[in-house]
C-alpha cells in the first residue's frame, strides 16, 4: 500500500473504485466482462516461465511413475529411469493384483465410503444448526470445532489407540473409520456453514411463514442448495480417508485389515528394491480412484476452498 | 413436520441438531487431548493398564539425548519448508488464477501430487533417489553428491526430505492462493493499470495486501502440518541415516509404538500439541488477523 497511488491499495473505497461509471474517464477504461485477475493486457512472461519450471518439477516424477509401471523389469534396469519404455506391458499391474493388493484396495474403499457417509451425516445437521440456531451452546461448540482444525491428529495417536483398544475395536476397519471421520469433521462443517450462509435469509423466512419445520426446510431448501458444498466435503474427506496413514498404521495389525497406504509400504518391503516397475504399478493403482473422484468434483473443489478459506 | 406453536413461529433448528457431531468430535478429538495429559503421568506399555507414575516421564525430558536433536530438526524442517513452499505457492497460485491459455490443463496437472498418499510419494521418491538405478545417479554429481546417495548421506538426508515434503504440499497451498487471488476485485487492477502500475508493482501493491488473509491461513496450516507430520520421513528414511532425520513426531511415534513407552510418548505428543497451538496463535496474533478481517469492507 503506497501513499502515492491512492486507488490500488487494499482500503480502496467504493466511490473511487466505481469512478469509471460515475465520472467521465480521463483515461481509456478497460471494462471487459470478466472476473478475477484479468486486467493485465500483456502476457505474463515471468509468471509463465515460473509455471513452466514447476511443471517440470511435477511432471517428471509423474511421468516416471507411469512409464516405470508400464515397462518390463529388464527394460527399466537397462535403459534408465526416464527413457521411453521399449514396449508397454500391463504385466506389472497383474503382478501387483495377484499379490493380494486387491484386498488393500477393497479395505480402503470400505473405509473411505464409510468415513464420507459418517462425516456428511454428522456435519450436515450440525452446520444447519450453526447457521440457523440461536442457541449459545451451538455457537460455543462451533468455536471448539474451529480450534479442532489446528489439532494435529498425530499428537493424539496414543490416547486414540487407548480408546480403540478399550472399545475392543483394535484391528478392525471401524477402528480406522471412527477417528478419521472425527478429524475430518471441523473442515467439513466449516465448508458447509460457508455454503449455507450464502442462502438468502428470505428463503428461510418464506418457508417458515408457510409453516415448515426445521426438518422440512433442511430437506427441501438447504439440501439442494448446498450440493456443491457437499461434493467438496465428500471429495476432501475421501482424499483424507483413502490416503490416511497414521490411523491404519497404529490401529490395525493383520494383513487382511490393512489399507492401501500400508499395503504400498508393505509392498515396498517385499519388492521395492527388487521390482521397481511393480511397485510403481501399485502406486498408480492407489492413485486411480482418487483421480476419478477429483475429476468428478473438480469444479466444486475450488469453490469449496474459496468458501472455506478464501474469504 | 411439527405443529407446535413454538416451532411454527420460529422454524429454526434447536441445539440438538448439532449435538451428534459435537459429541462425536468430543469423543475422538477432545477427550484424547485430555487423555494425553493423563497418560503423560502414567507408565503404560500399550498392552496392560496404564499405572500412575508421577512426574517420572516429565523429568526424563532433561536427560533424553534425542530430544534436542529432534527438536532442532523439526524446527529446521518446519521453517525451511514453510519458506520454500510460500515462495513457490504464492506466485504460482496468482499465476494460476489468471486466464492464460492452457491454464486449466496445467492447474489439473499441478494438482495431481495432492492426490497421492504420503506412502505413494515416498515410494516414488525412494525409487527416483535410488543411487544405482534412479534419477539420483544422474543428478547427484551435478549437486556434489558423486555417488547419488541423497538419502544415505547424513548431511543431505534432511534437505532431501524437505524437498519431497514441499513437492507434496505445494499443490494444496497453490490452490488456496489461486482461490483467494480470484476474489481480488478486478477494479483494483483496473485502477492500478490506469495509474500506470506495472505488473510487479501491481503484485506488491494490490495482490499481496489482498492476499494477507490467505498468507496467514496457509502459513498456519503449513507450520502446524509440518510440525506434526512424519509419514514421508518414516517411509523414506525411517529417521536415518543414524538419527539425522529423526524429527520430533517420528521420535514420538517410535517411542510409543516401537519402544512401547506410551507415557513418555505422551509427553512428547503434548510438546507437539503445545508447540503447534502456540505457533498458530502466534502467527495469527503477530500478523493481526482480526484487523485484516475487515480489510475488504465497502467493496
Amino acid at each position: 500500500m503506497s501513499p502515492r497511488t491512492p486507488a490500488p491499495s487494499g482500503d480502496a473505497r467504493p466511490p473511487r473504485a466505481s469512478a469509471g461509471t460515475t465520472t467521465p474517464p480521463h483515461h481509456r477504461v478497460y471494462r471487459r466482462p470478466h472476473r478475477g485477475v484479468r486486467a493485465h493486457r500483456r502476457p505474463d512472461r515471468l509468471g509463465g516461465l515460473g509455471a513452466a519450471a514447476w511443471l517440470v518439477v511435477v511432471a517428471v516424477p509423474l511421468y516416471y511413475v507411469l512409464a516405470a509401471s508400464l515397462r518390463e523389469r529388464s527394460d527399466y534396469l537397462d535403459s534408465g529411469p526416464l527413457s521411453v519404455p521399449r514396449h508397454m506391458v500391463l504385466s506389472n499391474y497383474r503382478t501387483v493384483l495377484d499379490s493380494g493388493f486387491a484386498t488393500y484396495l477393497w479395505n480402503s474403499l470400505v473405509v473411505t465410503v464409510a468415513t464420507v457417509l459418517l462425516v456428511l451425516a454428522l456435519a450436515l445437521p450440525a452446520a444447519y444448526a450453526i447457521v440457523r440456531s440461536r442457541s449459545r451452546w451451538v455457537a460455543a461448540g462451533f468455536s471448539v470445532m474451529l480450534m479442532g482444525l489446528a489439532i494435529p491428529a498425530q499428537a493424539t495417536i496414543v490416547p486414540v489407540y487407548l480408546l480403540i483398544t478399550r472399545m475392543h475395536l483394535y484391528d478392525t476397519l471401524t477402528a480406522v473409520v471412527l477417528p478419521t471421520a472425527a478429524f475430518a469433521l471441523p473442515m467439513a462443517i466449516l465448508v458447509l456453514t460457508s455454503t449455507m450462509r450464502d442462502i438468502p435469509g428470505e428463503l428461510y423466512e418464506a418457508m417458515t411463514v408457510d409453516g415448515a419445520g426445521p426438518a422440512h426446510i433442511l430437506r427441501a431448501l438447504v439440501l439442494p442448495l448446498t450440493r456443491p458444498g457437499l461434493v467438496t466435503v465428500g471429495v476432501y474427506t475421501a482424499l483424507g480417508a483413502w490416503n490416511g496413514f497414521i490411523f491404519p498404521l497404529v490401529l490395525t495389525q493383520s494383513d487382511a485389515r490393512r489399507t492401501v497406504t500400508l499395503g504400498l509400504w508393505n509392498y515396498q518391503g517385499q519388492q521395492g528394491g527388487v521390482n521397481v516397475p511393480a511397485t510403481m504399478a501399485a502406486v498408480v493403482l492407489s492413485l486411480l480412484p482418487l483421480l476419478a473422484a477429483y475429476l468428478f468434483g473438480r469444479r466444486h473443489l475450488l469453490s469449496g476452498l474459496t468458501a472455506g478459506f478464501g474469504k | 413436520m411439527s405443529t407446535s406453536a413454538v416451532r411454527r413461529s420460529d422454524g429454526r433448528p434447536g441445539a440438538l441438531w448439532a449435538a451428534p457431531a459435537l459429541v462425536y468430535f468430543a469423543l475422538f478429538a477432545v477427550v484424547p487431548m485430555a487423555l494425553v495429559v493423563v497418560l503423560s503421568f502414567c507408565r503404560w506399555n500399550g498392552l496392560g493398564t496404564p499405572s500412575f507414575a508421577g512426574t517420572r516421564n516429565w523429568s526424563r525430558l532433561f536427560d533424553d539425548p534425542q530430544l534436542g536433536q529432534s527438536l532442532r530438526l523439526s524446527v529446521l524442517l518446519t521453517t525451511v519448508t514453510w519458506a520454500v513452499q510460500t515462495l513457490i505457492c504464492l506466485p504460482l497460485g496468482v499465476w494460476c488464477a489468471g486466464h492464460q491459455r492452457g491454464r486449466a490443463v496445467l492447474s489439473t496437472l499441478f494438482f495431481v501430487p495432492l492426490l497421492m498418499s504420503s506412502a505413494a510419494v515416498a515410494l516414488l521418491f525412494s525409487a527416483l533417489l535410488d543411487p544405482n538405478f534412479g534419477l539420483a545417479h544422474t543428478i547427484g554429481p551435478w549437486l556434489g553428491i558423486d555417488d547419488g546417495n541423497f538419502i544415505g548421506d547424513p548431511d543431505f538426508a534432511l534437505w532431501t526430505v524437505m524437498a519431497v515434503v514441499s513437492w507434496q504440499f505445494v499443490p494444496f497451498h497453490t490452490l488456496l492462493y489461486q482461490a483467494a487471488a480470484r476474489q481480488v476485485p478486478v477494479q483494483l487492477y483496473e485502477a492500478a493499470t490506469i495509474d500506470g502500475a506495472g505488473r510487479p508493482r501491481q503484485f506488491f501493491s494490490v495482490t499481496l495486501p489482498q492476499l494477507r488473509n490467505t498468507v496467514v491461513t496457509s502459513s498456519v496450516l503449513m507450520l502446524v502440518g509440518s510440525l506434526t507430520y512424519f509419514d514421508i520421513v518414516l517411509i523414506l528414511t525411517n529417521g536415518g541415516p543414524g538419527t539425522s532425520t529423526r524429527i520430533l513426531p517420528l521420535h514420538m511415534y517410535q517411542t510409543g509404538f516401537s519402544s512401547f513407552d506410551m507415557g513418555y510418548a505422551s509427553v512428547l505428543a503434548l510438546i507437539l500439541l503445545i508447540a503447534g497451538t502456540t505457533l498458530s496463535l502466534l502467527v495469527v496474533r503477530v500478523t493481526g488477523f482480526r484487523r485484516m478481517a475487515s480489510q475488504r469492507e465497502g467493496l
